[in-house]
């Protein structure tokens, strides 16, 4: 492991300390009984099986959406409209499953599969105004969701809504479609295996494929790339599509997996989630899994301490926002990392002398 | 007497990545002197400078400004403390006029809340005449000629009272005219007292302008010297560390097939302004076909369309019979083009990412490297390993950042990727600029080896060192045009080829220059 | 039916209404971007200080106080994003996007300790900026309807386009915004500190944010709601952006959106499908977002030959 490598863990792991620690302050701060509410936020999601569970269910719907935006992030297009394709991804998912009459399995397979081919149009919509009129994709993109959240609301309300239910929900999703548990006293399902599955495939698709080389060289040198002969537009294109695709197969999958019938009707914030995954990952999605964990257990731990503290779950997005600024912060710890690397060259010249 | 106004003793300065500029410079300033500051690209001259100047902090060193010890954090504080600085890409801003960037940070002001334009044109005005500058300071920048812009620089400089003033190769962008003029100005500016510093490696301003010179290599100092006892060839083993004409080992040429055809080509620049101007020219195999010209001529633009970077242009440019236009960049590749792009953090590789990364960029889809979905990177891997050894790529293992490599290992990679795909032409463009005299010997040898092997080289180049040593046939652009065309380049001097490049010279017929019509 | 509604003074009175929010953040966004950062935190910055408004007026009885207060605090976001985009050097997006995130959090956990109250702020007795009549103007036909009878935030929204455009174009500050923005080395070379100049617009960007959300829960609603920024922070950097990000042209793009806004509001009583009409913001800044960037690449293309 080299220093740079080393110092990065130690940039994350200390953003993750002081992040904490802030949340901690505020929770003293509000709270009538901090002590109790921060060993609830720590040691909650390890008290029970089923709060375990709970964690893992959480972490299914963060790992796709982390390795979604790895890929469209590493073609350094900030897309912003994952948050719209894993809605659709459900909308999507609920539509299919209930029109279509499939043997179990195939059902359930057809079904993400239509959520994910939605997603994809979804994120491709900013990219190929992009590329048409040069339309900056993050306001297009952000626009997108917007769209998504009330066009959504327009087909459960008129089209899905189910007037026997009190709310206002879908109908049920039939159960061949539907994904059971796998491990009783949780519901901890089948998507578990996708979504590792999706980690894996992601990185081997941006780590070890052709396609996945190009994206990367084009998200760091755009000009380079177009010089080496790469079809940039089209390179660029590819990875929202993938990263679209992968966050609507995500929006199925937590559907099948979590929902009786769709209720969706705000937007549930996953594309933010993600930027925050993709940070602590670094764009790889094999470390996805990982930080998807790390946020799961945290928002588990939150939503635990809630319920049995006057501590609201939001405290939460405070953590997750300061460890975005400081992970992404350049120069924390850059005197530091100046230390390091003037040290390193004067011993090269102390050595060079010596020869 | 001492009238030293500055003392820069044992300056170093370590780059975030690692690089050494400035080792351990010692840099002295008499009052009322102009001060050469020599060296090579990458000597450390600018990196020096920008110490002085408060925008590098460096690692160990201490400067004394009239006769105190000085701590310039920022160009701020090196402005209060009476030191200017023209560099050499302009510091305008475009869309404000002359008298707004004069003023620009110091402006006047009415009812102490609004800009007074009427006193910012009055006050810019006067400071032009005081030292004769003819120049209208109510026009936009924008639409300024390059000298125009370069005296609004200076005058910049000498409305915020700078007394040492630093010039970063200031003739670079003039024409001979205004290089003139920006003399005469320069030795008005002596007369009247102020300190000059003259970053700069062309010998001959030296000797016509300055009194003193500082020559730099490799970071370090390689002394201080009245510029009126020093030879011009001295200070040039000084400054590159041997003697310049270097000698290289070279059969005369053997031509075969004409590779490249260019017939009336034209180019128009972003500002409408033509860069390329009805050029026709071809190259064969199994010869280095030259380009000379002083940067800025149209080179990096008909580099732009040659390598089908840039399809905006009229006329016809054939590789191997087939028209560019029609091809995709990599089609072109595949045809057995190699480019050497000028600038090569911008074009040449991703600084980001890793050596193997950055050294296949170009054949990763050849069946050798690739299925139809995965990468054989076994096979990458050892074909890396291989050019990095092949190439003398110094750095730890291939999984090192290219950002962190030196400029010369950089080109290096660039260089060795290009290379490796057995190319049938190469356009390289200002293939040596900026990195030490061994990458450059290495690099020019392996284009001479190509060339014997049957490529079509076209070298575009400022170095003219360079261009005369590789070049079978030379061509010197200016402005877009060539002015002259030399089919027997050992009998080229270098005093000749400086007046085709500045265009005091110019041919109308170009014999030789095309093969066939 | 529509059309004439279209055409009604109500209506051109609800939209500088609609208007007022995006505009305030539209300039703010103008500001940041001529200095050359891009503030997507205008979201978050005005979520936050739509809370503040509504805690502040309660808290000091008094809407304008209130305002000031809120201003400050909105000032002291901007300020925050700029500490970690110029001192942390943090990547300018992603900094908005952990600062948007946080305000999510944030103000309800503030409305919760505050009051108790979970998504509605509706046990805090705040006080409102008030609408008022124009003497004479009101009893111009047609226009006097158009323009009379608008909270005062609305008014102070207009003079700001004429305040900033003389702010950016006539002061010291402001020329050096632009030049920082068009060309920081150049700015640097003479002595400004590109930084500080950032920071100062960063800072106002902010404080003009925090007067568009003070208006969101203090003018244009009377109460605080979770999430009531609803977008318009991102909005007005697209209108920012269209209008060139001078003080006239963000003006006349967030007339647009804001006349969206508001068609969209009164769709929305009709027999029209209600989900359908709220996509109308949003759709018409992603569709005039494409218009404009697609003229200004013809016209970039027509200019560079070819």
């Amino acid at each position: 492991m080299n220093s740079n490598t080393k110092l990065n863990i130690l940039r994350i792991v200390l953003s993750i300390l002081i992040a904490l620690l802030i949340s901690f302050g505020i929770i003293f701060i509000t709270s009538e009984e901090p002590v109790r509410a921060i060993i609830q936020l720590l040691t909650g999601p390890l008290q029970s099986q089923r709060r375990f569970g709970n964690v893992i269910e959480a972490m299914i719907p963060l790992i796709f959406t982390g390795v979604g935006v790895s890929i469209m992030f590493a073609a350094n297009e900030i897309n912003l409209a994952g948050e719209g394709a894993f809605h659709i991804g459900g909308l999507i998912a609920t539509y299919f499953a209930l029109n279509t009459v499939l043997p179990p399995v195939i059902s359930s397979m057809a079904t993400i599969l239509a959520a994910g081919l939605f997603g994809m149009l979804i994120t491709g919509v900013p990219a190929l105004l992009k590329i048409k009129t040069e339309s900056d994709v993050l306001v297009s993109s952000l626009m997108m969701n917007y769209l998504i959240l009330y066009f959504s609301n327009y087909v459960l309300n008129n089209i899905l809504r189910d007037p026997k239910a009190g709310a206002v929900v879908s109908y049920a999703v039939p159960d061949v479609t539907k994904f059971s548990p796998i491990i009783s006293g949780t519901r901890i399902h089948v998507g578990l295996f996708i979504a590792l599955a999706v980690a894996v495939l992601g990185y081997v698709f941006l780590y070890k494929t052709k396609i996945g080389y190009e994206i990367r060289i084009t998200g760091e040198n755009r000009e380079f790339a177009r010089y080496s002969g790469i079809n940039i537009v089209k390179i660029t294109l590819v990875s929202q599509l993938v990263g679209g695709f992968i966050f609507g197969v995500g929006g199925g999958v937590e559907l099948l997996g979590m929902y009786n019938r769709f209720t969706w009707t705000s937007l549930l914030g996953y594309g933010w989630d993600a930027i925050i995954i993709t940070t602590l990952a670094k764009k790889n999605p094999i470390y996805v899994p990982f930080a998807a964990f790390f946020l799961a257990y945290l928002r588990t731990g939150a939503s635990i301490m809630s319920r049995s503290t006057d501590v609201a779950t939001e405290i939460v997005t405070i953590t997750q926002g300061i460890i975005i600024l400081l992970v992404v912060a350049e120069q924390f710890l850059s005197k530091y990392k100046h230390k390091i690397i003037s040290r390193e060259a004067r011993a090269t010249l102390i050595e060079k002398e010596g020869e | 007497m001492d009238n030293k106004v500055l003392q820069m003793s044992h300056i170093m300065k370590i780059y975030p990545n690692g690089v050494v500029a400035v080792e351990d410079v010692t840099f002295e300033l008499e009052k009322g002197e102009i001060h050469a500051l020599l060296g090579e690209n990458g000597a450390g001259k600018s990196t020096l400078m920008k110490v002085l100047f408060g925008i590098e902090t460096p690692e160990q060193g201490e400067i004394i400004l009239n006769g105190n010890k000085a701590d310039i954090k920022s160009p701020q504080e090196a402005i209060k403390m009476g030191i200017g600085m023209v560099h050499q890409h302009f510091m305008l801003v475009p869309s404000l006029t002359v008298a707004e960037n004069i003023v620009l940070g110091v402006e006047p002001t009415k009812s102490s809340l609004f800009i007074d334009e009427e006193k910012a044109l009055k006050l810019s005005k006067e400071i032009a005449e005081m030292y004769n500058f003819d120049i209208d300071v109510a026009e936009r920048v924008e639409e300024l000629p390059v000298g125009l812009k370069q005296k609004v620089e200076i005058l910049k400089a000498l409305y915020r009272g700078a007394d040492i003033l630093i010039l970063d190769e200031p003739t670079a962008v003039l024409t001979p005219q205004e290089t003139e003029e920006l003399f005469v100005q320069l030795k008005k500016l002596k007369e009247k007292g102020h300190t000059i510093i003259f970053i700069s490696h062309k010998l001959d301003e030296i000797k016509e302008i300055c009194d003193r010179a500082t020559i730099m290599r490799n970071g370090r100092s390689k002394g201080t010297y009245f510029v009126k006892d020093i030879s011009t060839a001295e200070m040039s083993r000084l400054m590159v560390g041997r003697d310049v004409v270097l000698t290289f080992d070279k059969k005369p040429a053997e031509l075969k097939e004409t590779v490249l055809k260019v017939r009336n080509l034209c180019v128009t620049g972003s500002t409408g302004i033509k860069r390329v101007d009805d050029l026709s020219f071809d190259v064969k195999a199994g010869e280095i076909f030259g380009i000379a010209g002083v940067e800025g001529n149209g080179q990096g633009h008909l580099a732009e369309v040659l390598t089908g970077l840039s399809n905006k242009y009229k006329g016809k440019i054939t590789i191997f019979d087939q028209d560019v236009k029609k091809h995709s960049i990599r089609e072109l590749r595949d045809l057995g083009m190699a480019h050497i792009p000028e600038d090569r953090m911008a074009f040449g590789c991703a600084k980001n990412m890793n050596i193997m990364d950055n050294m296949f960029t170009n054949q990763y889809h050849k069946p050798e490297y690739s299925g139809k979905v995965l990468l054989k990177n076994k096979k990458i891997e050892s074909k890396v390993n291989g050019l990095i050894k092949e190439y003398l790529v110094k750095c730890k293992s291939y999984k090192q950042s290219v950002g962190m490599l030196s400029g010369g290992n950089i080109q290096k990679v660039v260089v060795a990727r290009e290379f490796s795909t057995d190319p049938k032409i190469i356009i390289a463009n200002q293939p040596t600029r900026g990195i030490d005299v061994g990458a450059a010997s290495f690099i020019r040898q392996r284009i001479i080896e190509f060339r014997d092997a049957g490529c079509a080289i076209i070298l575009i180049s400022a170095d003219l060192n360079e261009v005369l040593e590789l070049s079978d046939r030379l061509a010197v652009i200016y402005k877009g045009k060539f002015s002259g065309v030399f089919n027997d380049v050992k009998n080229v001097t270098e005093v000749e080829l400086g007046k085709y490049m500045l265009g005091i010279k110019k041919d109308d017929r170009l014999e030789g220059i095309i093969y066939e019509q | 039916m529509i059309i004439n509604a279209i055409f009604s003074p109500e209506f051109l009175n609800a939209t500088l209404r609609a208007t007022t929010p995006i505009l305030f953040a539209a300039l703010a966004s103008a500001i940041a971007s001529k200095s050359g950062v891009v503030n997507m935190a205008l979201e978050g910055i005005m979520l936050f200080t739509a809370l503040f408004g509504v805690i502040f007026s309660a808290a000091f009885h008094s809407a304008w106080l209130g305002l000031i207060a809120t201003m400050a605090a909105g000032g002291l976001i901007g300020f925050l994003l700029a500490f970690f985009v110029l001192r942390l050097k943090t990547d300018e997006i992603l900094a908005a996007i952990a600062i948007n995130l946080i305000a999510n959090g944030a103000t309800i956990l503030i409305l919760l300790a505050v009051s108790g109250d979970r998504g509605i702020s509706s046990s805090i007795h705040s006080i409102i900026i008030p609408r008022i009549t124009l003497p004479v103007i009101k009893d111009i036909p047609f226009l006097g309807k158009v323009l009379s009878n608008q909270n005062v935030l609305t008014y102070i929204s207009l003079i700001m386009v004429a305040v900033v455009h003389i702010f950016l174009y006539k002061t010291p500050l402001g020329l050096q915004i632009r030049a920082v923005g068009e060309n920081k080395d150049a700015a640097e070379s003479v002595g400004i500190s590109s930084t500080k100049i950032r920071y100062i617009s960063l800072t106002i960007s902010g404080i003009l944010a925090s007067m568009g959300g003070y208006f969101l829960s203090g003018g244009y609603m009377t109460k605080f709601t979770t999430g009531m920024s609803a977008g318009r922070g991102f909005i007005a950097l697209a209108a920012g952006a269209m209008g060139g990000n001078t003080p006239v042209g963000s003006f006349l793009v967030s007339l647009l959106f804001g006349a969206a806004q508001a068609l969209s509001n009164i769709l929305q009583l009709g027999t029209w499908s209600y989900e359908l009409v709220q996509m109308l913001p949003y759709a018409t800044t992603l569709i005039g977002l494409g218009i404009y960037s697609y003229t200004k690449m013809k016209k970039r293309q027509r200019l560079t030959g070819k």
